[in-house]
């Protein structure tokens, strides 16, 4: 992987002065692979990772088990396609094993939780099973700690 | 007749008294206690010691092992350092004989030059260099001889064979190189009877707290150094050594991603220092950096207190690495990103302002 999208996953706020050089190159290169990575799909979007537990919301999240019935043409990718466009879908991924889809859903409150699943994922034709198991407490997003470990507790001077 | 009682200062021995303090810890006192200072005087890695190396060690504290182990240290560990040395540079120790596990890297220089020295032999070092040799090598009895070394390796080890003399070799930092692969001075057959090979774990897998290093040499040197080993220190800590196993067993990917981060930071401080006019070597291994500030015409000593008291930034003057360090600053860049820009920010309107 270019260590440009690396360092951009790791602070996708790095100017392009600073990432130029880090890489040993120019803003200007920077700011061209950059583009090239958006226009090819490669790179997505630039997000925040935010530790929601800290906010003062009533929102509810959740990880649903979703086994879904192959269909002749396509396999799973045409109901799978039509569940991720939901909004209330914020990832959603094909997985081996027990089930087929997981999918990481996001709600206002438990019941809207609740409902998008009995009534819109559950009735969905093809859609065999689901099973939802509410999220309590984040301890790691996207590779990140929500405690940091205590860190500078180096000594200021050393050889 | 009358006795003078002496005063708890005259009870220490004349050699120690004479010792001085390293320059290191003259800048530490300086720093110490002050808030929102942004240190480049830390040589040692930002990084938490890898989860898996800790886990172990937690593991092993669960489990009970917290005895003495062989003065050697445990035979896994050995047997997977003769496995490391073999792999990295094709150089064969007997676990059982050549290897020695030591309470830092420390340890085991002040193990070799005491195994080694006889009172008044001169040890040649390179300087500027670790502020710990020319201390260590006086309280063995030996004359320290500072050098400027400009030789490739393989000059050192022809010159050390002409001249007939025994080669320590440090190489702590050896994982930590950016440009080409590892070399090692253990590498060379022929200075395999004459190297006293040096190497621990703090650096390359940030593991400083656990205090874990060792030595590889030809059996009685080992044997001699194992002597003074058990009795002053009987044998590095269990835990540690369990933790250094599991680094050497599973921790190459853990080498790699720090390396990687030091090298991004080393390209980012190198061209930050030159863009202010500092003129900086671009180091190839290690994580420090060593500008020549004799463009601003401040002494290093000067340039490193200002810096702190109208900056918050700390570096340590190059003098006190020996004295070929003056005119020159060392920065290490083992801190992040973030702390790295603002340090460099801050230093490039220093110098503008001087």
């Amino acid at each position: 992987m270019d260590p440009l999208l690396g360092l951009l996953k790791k602070n996708a706020r790095e100017s392009d002065a600073t990432l130029a050089k880090e890489l040993a190159t120019t803003p200007e290169d920077i700011r061209a692979r950059i583009a090239a990575y958006e226009k090819e799909g490669i790179i997505r979007a630039f997000q925040a990772v935010v530790n929601e537990d800290r906010l003062e919301t009533t929102d509810v999240r959740a990880v649903i088990e979703l086994r879904i019935r192959p269909e002749r043409e396509g396999g799973f990718d045409r109901v799978a396609t039509r569940i991720s466009k939901f909004p209330q879908v914020e990832s959603m991924f094909l997985m081996s094993g027990a089930y087929d889809l997981l999918l990481f859903v996001k709600g206002q409150s438990l019941q809207e939780v609740a409902s998008f699943v009995s009534a819109r994922l559950a009735p969905l034709d093809g859609v065999l099973s689901t099973a939802t198991h509410f999220m309590l407490k984040t301890y790691k997003d996207q590779g990140v700690l929500m405690e940091s470990e205590p860190h500078d507790d180096r000594l200021q001077v050393c050889p | 007749m009358t006795t003078v009682s002496k005063s708890a200062r005259d009870f220490v021995a004349p050699h120690v008294r004479g010792l001085p303090k390293s320059g290191i810890r003259d800048f530490f006192d300086i720093v110490a206690g002050r808030k929102d200072v942004i240190s480049l005087g830390i040589g040692e890695p930002d990084f938490q010691t890898p989860w898996h190396i800790r886990e172990k060690a937690i593991e092993s504290i669960e489990r009970g092992a917290t005895r003495y182990t062989s003065n050697l240290g445990t035979p896994e560990l050995r047997q997977a350092l003769a496995g490391y040395m073999r792999q990295s540079f094709r150089a064969e120790y007997d676990w059982a004989s050549e290897i020695l596990v030591t309470v830092g890297v420390s340890e085991a220089f002040d193990l070799a030059v005491r195994a080694l020295l006889s009172p008044g032999d001169e040890v040649l070092y390179h300087e500027p260099c670790f502020v710990a040799y020319a201390p260590l090598i006086r309280m063995a009895h030996g004359v320290p001889v500072a050098v400027l070394n400009r030789e490739d390796t393989e000059a050192l080890a022809d010159f050390a064979i002409r001249h007939d003399l025994v080669l320590i070799s440090d190489e702590v930092y050896s994982e930590l190189t950016y440009e080409g692969g590892r070399f090692s001075m253990a590498a060379i057959p022929r200075l395999r009877d004459r190297l006293v090979f040096l190497n621990g774990f703090s650096k390359a897998w940030s593991m400083t707290g656990f205090r874990l290093g060792y030595v590889c040499a030809p059996a009685p040197l080992t044997d001699a150094m194992m002597k003074i080993h058990q009795f002053g220190m009987m044998c590095a800590s269990s835990t540690s050594q369990i933790a250094g196993l599991e680094a050497l067993g599973h921790g190459e990917s853990d080498i790699e991603k720090m390396r990687d981060s030091y090298h991004l930071r080393r390209n980012f401080i190198v061209a930050s220092l030159n863009e202010m006019g500092l003129d900086c070597f671009m180091p190839r291994g290690a994580f420090y950096v060593f500008p020549s500030i004799q463009s601003t015409g401040l002494s290093s000593q000067e340039f490193a207190l200002r810096l702190l008291n109208e900056c918050s930034v700390a570096c340590v003057p190059g003098s006190a690495f020996g004295a070929c360090g003056a005119g020159f600053l060392r920065c290490a860049y083992a801190t992040g990103m973030d702390q790295l820009k603002e340090a460099m920010e801050r230093m490039a309107a220093f110098v503008k302002r001087l």
